[in-house]
């Protein structure tokens, strides 16, 4: 079964909080990663640039509506993805309850996949 | 003539079989059925197709040997049949005991023998952790547990909850669709997470009996006092478990029809002493599995122990109040509900004057029933009548069920009368 963890965090930067700490953040996402690959869960995961760098479009009408900026502007922002396979929920939040995010005041959601492709090709979760 | 006496007989055979099935059984079926997949709509369905069948082929073909394995085949057939035919074709894992046994049997005369009641494994705890996963929202577990565990539907449970059918029915399929979409699993949980995970079981199984305590103790709420006990002696070990199958079983011992009469002005003489007994013996069994003696005791075996101590009064024909003070404060210090603080301030009012008890009252009270009729009480023991009759009257507005409307009524009156003036009434 396929879990993809959603990780918001407050969205921070060497200028807010230092060099030294955003190196820890970053060593402490290395860890989190080679522990889920070690385990043989780990399928993909992606950490982001900050929103300030998002860009999103909309369609109205026949017109694409291009906009600076992220989907929904809040303080904790979607920070990176982490897709794992576990046997049912409770794997998943264990392993969601490492994740590092939580110890920088933000959140993880947990959902479980319905689909992915494999090779382009659409295949269910199981 | 006699043919249609014995088809009649028949039915009324397969109908108490059929029935009796339904009661004995229907949690340990569902959690047999469901605990392959998750699928807790499928399995309900499925045995209700089952025992559907039943009805029809029993009253015919007799009442099988073994109707348990008969259902539970039945309903099996049911689920694959629904599977195959599902774009989805997931392969589900179906091998357990009683798959190997079911093809065993097979080549049997009586396929339905093949399967040994006792071996069908027993599933429901595994099942009451799914319905009480920290995933699942604290207000759907109790219906959960009730509807999956103990086979009320829908419309019973939204009964006793005061909300409409439809909206019931409509919180537990979204909760079972949950269960079944996130993988929520069926498992009872390792040690390491089990102190965090028991407590909500607890709570959720509590629920059953709190919600069901006025249906006479065969039906509803005796369900719930089994399901209790039942939970306990699968748990074995835990001491809170014990200590809810006490409490539950202490609870069940007085009468919950007729009249609302306080606890402490209760006729010991109606009390079930065999139900006290039970209770007790629960208690104790909770008490010694504490590993050790010096660890506080939880919030069931406090609540328990309240129990035991007012029922004791069919022996002392004296309430302990020191005790129950003793008990009601460690209660508050476990559990800091305004329902133990409320009951703390009447035992206070009790063992001390009156006037303590109502200075013990927690603020934050002015929408709570017990707060108000605590109040009122605790008025008329400290001389001040006037008061209380306010303190009654809100009460009284306060509460849902007529017996205890009716009650504080009659309390309300008795003070009215003693302020001199009654709202009009000769009191002469």
């Amino acid at each position: 079964m396929r879990y993809t963890l959603l990780l918001h965090y407050a969205e921070e930067s060497p200028d807010t909080i230092g060099d030294d700490v955003i190196a820890e953040g970053m060593r402490r996402m290395s860890a989190y990663a080679a522990t889920l690959h070690a385990a043989g869960v780990l399928v993909a995961a992606e950490v982001l640039q900050p929103t300030d760098v998002a860009t999103t479009v909309r369609r109205s009408g026949d017109a694409l509506h291009v906009q600076d900026g992220p989907f929904v502007d809040t303080k904790e922002q979607l920070g990176g993805t982490i897709v794992i396979d576990v046997p049912d929920l409770d794997a998943a939040l264990d392993w969601a309850g490492q994740a590092p995010a939580l110890d920088w005041g933000g959140a993880v959601e947990i959902r479980p996949g319905a689909t992915h492709t494999v090779d382009g090709v659409w295949t269910a979760n199981a | 003539m006699d043919g249609e006496r014995l088809n009649r007989a028949n039915a009324d055979a397969a109908h108490t079989a059929a029935a009796h099935a339904a009661r004995e059984s229907y949690g340990r079926l569902v959690a047999v059925l469901a605990a392959g997949n998750g699928d807790l709509a499928l399995a309900e369905d499925a045995l209700a197709d089952a025992f559907t069948t039943a009805l029809e082929r029993w009253p015919v073909a007799g009442v099988p040997h073994n109707p348990e394995g008969w259902l539970i085949t039945v309903a099996r057939n049911r689920q694959r049949d629904v599977w195959k035919s599902s774009a989805t074709r997931t392969t589900v894992p179906l091998g357990d005991d009683l798959d190997t046994g079911l093809a065993a049997a097979s080549a049997g005369l009586d396929p339905f023998d093949g399967i040994d009641p006792l071996r069908i494994p027993d599933r429901r705890l595994e099942l009451c952790f799914a319905c009480a996963h920290p995933a699942i929202d604290p207000a759907v577990r109790t219906p959960l547990i009730l509807q999956a565990v103990l086979g009320f539907d829908a419309a019973q449970i939204a009964e006793a909850y005061a909300v409409p059918a439809a909206t019931m029915a409509q919180r537990l399929v979204r909760a079972k669709r949950r269960i079944a979409r996130a993988r929520i699993p069926f498992i009872v949980p390792d040690r390491r997470v089990m102190p965090e995970r028991l407590p909500a079981v607890l709570e959720a199984v509590y629920g059953c009996a709190a919600i069901t305590w006025r249906d006479d103790a065969d039906s509803l709420a005796g369900e719930a006092r089994y399901l209790a006990v039942t939970l306990a002696g699968l748990l074995e070990r835990e001491p809170e478990a014990w200590a809810l199958a006490a409490l539950v079983t202490l609870s069940l011992a007085r009468p919950r029809t007729g009249p609302y009469v306080p606890l402490d002005e209760q006729d010991p003489a109606l009390w079930d002493a065999a139900s006290i007994d039970e209770g007790e013996a629960h208690l104790r069994r909770a008490a010694a599995l504490r590993s050790d003696p010096s660890t506080a005791p939880g919030r069931f075996e406090l609540e328990a122990a309240i129990q035991a101590v007012h029922l004791e009064r069919r022996r002392t024909d004296a309430i302990d109040w020191a005790a129950l003070r003793q008990l009601y404060t460690a209660l508050v210090r476990v559990a800091p509900s305004l329902g133990s603080r409320v009951a703390l301030a009447a035992v206070i009012g009790r063992t001390d004057v009156a006037a303590a008890g109502l200075a013990a009252l927690p603020p934050g009270g002015d929408a709570f029933q017990p707060w108000w009729a605590t109040r009122a009480d605790l008025l008329v023991r400290a001389g001040r009548p006037m008061e209380a009759v306010a303190a009654y009257d809100r009460a009284i507005e306060l509460s849902r069920e007529p017996e205890v409307r009716a009650f504080l009524q009659q309390r309300r009156d008795a003070a009215a009368s003693r302020t001199g003036h009654s709202d009009g009434r000769d009191d002469s």
